[in-house]
């Protein structure tokens, strides 16, 4: 007689796995990433590619020496490392991503116990390490010159520009589009846009986080602006909001799930966003703050929260 | 009709096609087989044997009972001999006191039954009285008295009879096809119960899955003005009582209450045809639809069959499993999200035996397990509201006072943040395990908190 498997209720799984919502994200990431690499040409392409590396590097290199199982074919470290990579400036030394992704990757998440235990949003927390400690090559940012050849130069975010008070010289066609300089990921908003999009489709993120947070950003600086400057739809698509909205703010295992907490945290986000002086890319200070503002959920995750 | 549902729940795929277009067979239990009668098939106190090993019992015959109003007699289904009392695997997993009866194939019944009555021109004693006397309960998993759900307090009156036909569970199909084949009979059995209860309107539910189903009821209830067809949206567990309650008259059941408490009797299709039986025919409960589909059996379809028969003898009689790589490797009683798994074949069908599932390797593939991810699709599907990813930490640490914090007891089992979960974690599993631990606890300190009440009570009466 045959023997018969006995198991727990119920016995029928859904097909989504933690690898195939990784594997949406990545999917996501994809036009963002492409629109990097076309302004920023092939240092952004080195980037993104040594930082995808390091990172699935460090998380096979942290298990094996903790004689952990593998679990780089979840591609949770592929999605850390993209989202690293496009945080950066193009004009990045190449060893800066693989700081990054160590940092990432051990300390924000395997030392609080790997997938879905961080309490930071690992990428953004390898990005604050890199800015703290090297922000003459953090802030260097250059002009969109592509593949064709030309030296980069170095130019001013519009988003740094505006903090000033002063309406910066590009166009909302080019913030929008991202002809302009910043982080490699961050600048072509409509590729993030669609992204974001994709991810709603695929019911991976829900509507509530993105569109709370930009519409945060855009109500309050149309009630108060900046220095007397009230550009609201110029200021949505400045900076790394469209990027921190859609792929960082909804980063599971720091992102509140219950319904009613995102109204409450958009003030936070609002006030990290407009009044941190320190930060110049503020998006991802707020979500990295906002992080702690995650209610944890089970007692052992308070050790966690300060 | 416009559709209804509850909030949240899942969809999975339903997998009804592989016996839904199979008509019901009946399956007699062969010559000198065993049958087994477990004391406990229902809710409540467990019967006694009114025979003893030796006797000759014919079909229909009460061979237990118990004394207690919340309990159910039980009757034999086939004529033959008592051979053995003894304790006997039921589908739930637990070993329970049996009489084993010896089928002497001549299916002999005892005198006075099919004595069928006009429910009309009865009391509503009466019917209560036969409906207990039938020994029927709810046959759609639970296994409540019938007789004990039709008769609630006389403080909740009760304005909604809801017949739960939307048989939510992937694969099974015995509802339904008992919708198509005797709707009139269904109709009878709601009629009977709206006489005792005659300011309540009777509500069919039927999934949007079942258009057939819901056409041949709309048919059958044509001219009776209390009783109307629901289509409901195909949703898992739409057939959950609390959820089929609030779906259709949107009154929610508060936590630890009975249904009755929102003024509704919920009952599954087949007891309602049992009912009919009882009171129009003169037969107790006997017999069930049970649906056994799968890939790893032959011919997966609906079948009839005697209370009592082994599933073996079911499997044997339905022409078996199926060989190879379409092998059973995993057999569950009842429907793939809430159903328990059987270790075999040994095992007596009982009043609510719904289900037997055949799953082949592919079909029985349990995934790794891994870190939750918190990405909240749990507390996104769970149809009580509840945070399963956090009741599932609460149930690993051994946290039992946070899981009762968090409502943990009022899960109902459903499975559907399992279903969800893309770390394929074991949420329904855990928290099941712990709900049983703290419901356990719950109670003993209930039953503590009487007697010393009690001991209280008798120490100052003799003070006095």
């Amino acid at each position: 007689m045959a023997n018969f498997v006995v198991s727990g209720t119920p016995h029928v799984r859904s097909k989504e796995s933690i690898q195939s919502i990784m594997r949406d994200v990545i999917i996501a990431l994809i036009p963002a990433t492409a629109m990097g690499i076309y302004f920023f040409g092939i240092p952004a392409l080195i980037l993104i590619a040594v930082s995808i590396v390091a990172s699935v590097f460090f998380e096979w290199l942290y298990q094996k020496l903790l004689k952990k199982p593998v679990t780089i074919s979840d591609l949770s470290a592929v999605v850390t490392g993209l989202l690293l990579a496009m945080n950066l400036p193009a004009s990045a030394p190449i060893w800066v991503p693989i700081v990054g992704a160590a940092f990432a990757i051990i300390f924000a998440k395997q030392l609080f116990g790997g997938l879905g235990q961080n309490f930071i949003n690992p990428a953004l927390a390898g990005r604050a390490f890199l800015l703290a400690s090297y922000p003459t090559e953090m802030t260097s940012w250059t002009a969109p010159v592509g593949f064709s050849g030309a030296d980069a130069a170095a130019v001013a975010t519009p988003l740094a520009t505006l903090k000033t008070g002063v309406m910066p010289d590009a166009s909302l066609q080019d913030v929008i589009f991202g002809n302009i300089g910043g982080c490699i990921g961050e600048t072509c908003a409509i590729a993030l846009i669609i992204g974001g999009i994709y991810l709603l489709v695929k019911h991976v993120i829900s509507w509530k986080i993105p569109v709370l947070y930009i519409l945060t950003v855009f109500v309050l600086t149309a009630a108060i602006g900046r220095k007397g400057l009230r550009v609201p739809v110029y200021e949505i698509f400045t900076g790394g909001l469209m990027l921190g909205a859609f792929f960082m703010a909804t980063d599971y295992a720091s992102s509140p799930r219950y319904t009613e907490r995102p109204s409450y945290l958009c003030h936070r986000l609002w006030y990290h966003h407009h009044t941190d002086q320190n930060f110049r890319r503020l998006p991802r200070r707020c979500i990295l703050l906002y992080s702690d503002y995650e209610p944890g959920c089970t007692s052992d995750r308070k050790i966690h929260r300060t | 009709m416009q559709a209804l549902t509850f909030k949240r729940g899942v969809h999975p795929p339903d997998g009804k096609a592989l016996s839904a277009e199979q008509p019901i067979q009946v399956i007699l239990p062969k010559e000198n087989s065993e049958l087994f009668y477990p004391m406990s098939q229902h809710i409540g106190a467990p019967c006694e044997p009114l025979v003893a090993v030796g006797d000759h019992v014919k079909v229909g015959q009460k061979i237990a009972e118990s004394p207690a109003f919340m309990s159910s007699p039980i009757f034999a289904s086939v004529s033959g001999e008592v051979v053995d009392i003894r304790p006997m695997l039921v589908p739930g997993g637990a070993t329970v006191k049996s009489i084993v009866v010896k089928n002497d194939g001549k299916m002999e019944e005892i005198e006075g039954l099919n004595q069928g009555r006009d429910y009309t021109t009865m009391s509503n004693e009466e019917i209560l009285a036969a409906i207990k006397d039938a020994g029927v309960v709810g046959l759609g998993g639970a296994g409540f008295p019938t007789h004990v759900k039709l008769n609630p307090p006389k403080d909740t009156p009760i304005d909604h009879i809801l017949i739960n036909a939307a048989e939510c569970e992937p694969y099974l199909t015995c509802d339904y096809r008992l919708m198509l084949e005797e709707p009139e009979r269904i109709v009878k059995g709601l009629q009977i119960m709206l006489k005792l209860h005659p300011g309540a309107k009777g509500v069919i539910g039927i999934e949007m899955n079942k258009p057939k189903a819901i056409e041949s009821m709309t048919k059958a209830c044509e001219g009776i003005d209390n009783i109307t067809v629901q289509p409901l949206v195909t949703k898992f567990p739409q057939g959950s009582e609390k959820h089929l309650i609030y779906a259709i008259t949107k009154r929610e059941v508060k936590s630890g209450a009975l249904p009755a408490s929102a003024g509704c009797i919920v009952d599954n299709v087949d007891t309602v045809v049992a009912i009919e039986r009882a009171i129009c025919k003169g037969r107790p409960l006997m017999r069930r639809i049970v649906t056994v589909s799968g890939k790893g059996i032959k011919n997966p379809g609906n079948y009839k069959i005697r209370i009592g028969m082994t599933l073996r003898d079911l499997v044997d009689a339905i022409g078996g499993f199926n060989e190879g790589a379409n092998a059973p490797v995993k057999l569950i009683a009842g429907g793939p999200m809430m159903g328990p798994t059987l270790y075999t074949l040994d095992v007596a069908s009982v009043k609510t035996t719904s289900g037997l599932l055949c799953f082949t390797q592919e079909e029985a593939f349990i995934p790794e397990e891994r870190n939750c991810i918190r990405c909240g699709k749990c507390v996104e599907h769970c149809p009580m509201g509840l945070q399963p990813f956090l009741l599932n930490a609460c149930a690993l640490k051994g946290d039992g006072e946070g899981f009762v914090k968090h409502h943990g007891l009022d899960c109902i089992e459903c499975g559907s943040c399992s279903y969800e979960c893309p770390a394929k974690r074991q949420l329904a599993q855990s928290i099941r395990a712990t709900k049983k631990i703290e419901a356990g606890k719950k109670a003993a300190a209930a039953a503590a908190a009487r007697a010393k009440a009690e001991a209280e009570a008798k120490a100052k009466a003799e003070k006095n």
